[in-house]
């Protein structure tokens, strides 16, 4: 799907990034925890977060993601968004919660980021 | 030999604010070289990690960039405080991050064995009461 597939399934209001809605998008994670994105995301791919700091947007930065869903109508401050249009990265925010934003989005075929892990032998 | 490029970031304790600054101008940098791709990546990521690891756990301290014609070397090097067991703190999802790095996202464990993963040549050297040393190499060829 497009990003602006994105934005029609979430109903999402489109706050940057207006002509970049045809950029394809494959996969999605979904996590408010930077540190896990940082350490298991590795394509340019999109994010679905409630978190609103400037490290959500430094953390896409690192990352060379496409686009950052904000969950519950959350807006980030003009001074994130200056950031985030520096970068030229895609923000939309949905009134969806990240839960559903993800259900709504997974049963329209996108799924997540392959994640190469394996059960720990003390685990499995 | 002589680095291409050398730059050198001071990176102040607890500035939750600035944090990240130096790893986008590293990355900023890099990229104007035409290094791109998987590099550029493993880079940007390992250096935001180490940023951030000064910033939340360090008493303050440096960020150095060189950039040689076969390989770009992270070094951060900080006042202290040191750490106690560098076994545990290599652990996953071992933290002893705050509140405030937790509110904003970090301090699930990842830091340290992020960078490790990420970087072709990684060390770490650290004495209690006078600070921590990580070297991190990553190839261009």
């Amino acid at each position: 799907m497009t990003i602006r597939d994105m934005v029609d399934i979430l109903k999402a209001r489109v706050l940057l990034g207006e002509d970049k809605l045809e950029t394809p998008v494959y996969t999605a994670c979904c996590s408010d925890l930077m540190s896990d994105v940082l350490a298991f995301v590795d394509e340019k791919t999109v994010l679905i977060t409630g978190l609103t700091n400037p490290h959500v947007v430094r953390t896409s930065e690192m990352l060379d993601l496409k686009c950052l869903v904000f969950a519950r109508g959350k807006v980030p401050s003009e001074e994130i968004l200056e950031a985030a249009a520096e970068q030229g990265l895609v923000v939309i925010t949905t009134k969806a919660t990240a839960f559903s934003a993800c259900g709504m989005l997974y049963e329209k075929g996108l799924r997540g980021v392959p994640v190469p892990l394996e059960w720990g032998a003390e685990e499995a | 030999m002589e680095a291409l490029i050398h730059a050198s970031y001071p990176v102040a304790s607890a500035d939750y604010v600035s944090a990240g600054r130096a790893s986008a101008d590293i990355k900023k940098r890099l990229k104007q070289l035409g290094v791109g791709g998987d590099v550029l990546r493993r880079v940007a990521v390992a250096s935001y990690e180490v940023e951030l690891n000064l910033v939340i756990h360090s008493m303050g301290g440096h960020l150095d960039l060189d950039v040689y014609p076969d390989q770009v070397v992270l070094v951060s090097a900080d006042i202290g405080p040191g750490i106690p067991d560098l076994s545990l703190a290599m652990r996953e999802g071992w933290s002893t991050a705050n509140e405030e790095a937790r509110s904003l996202g970090f301090g699930a464990g990842m830091g340290l064995p992020n960078m490790k993963r990420n970087a072709d040549d990684f060390n770490i050297q650290s004495e209690v009461g006078k600070g921590t040393t990580i070297t991190m190499g990553f190839k261009l060829a």
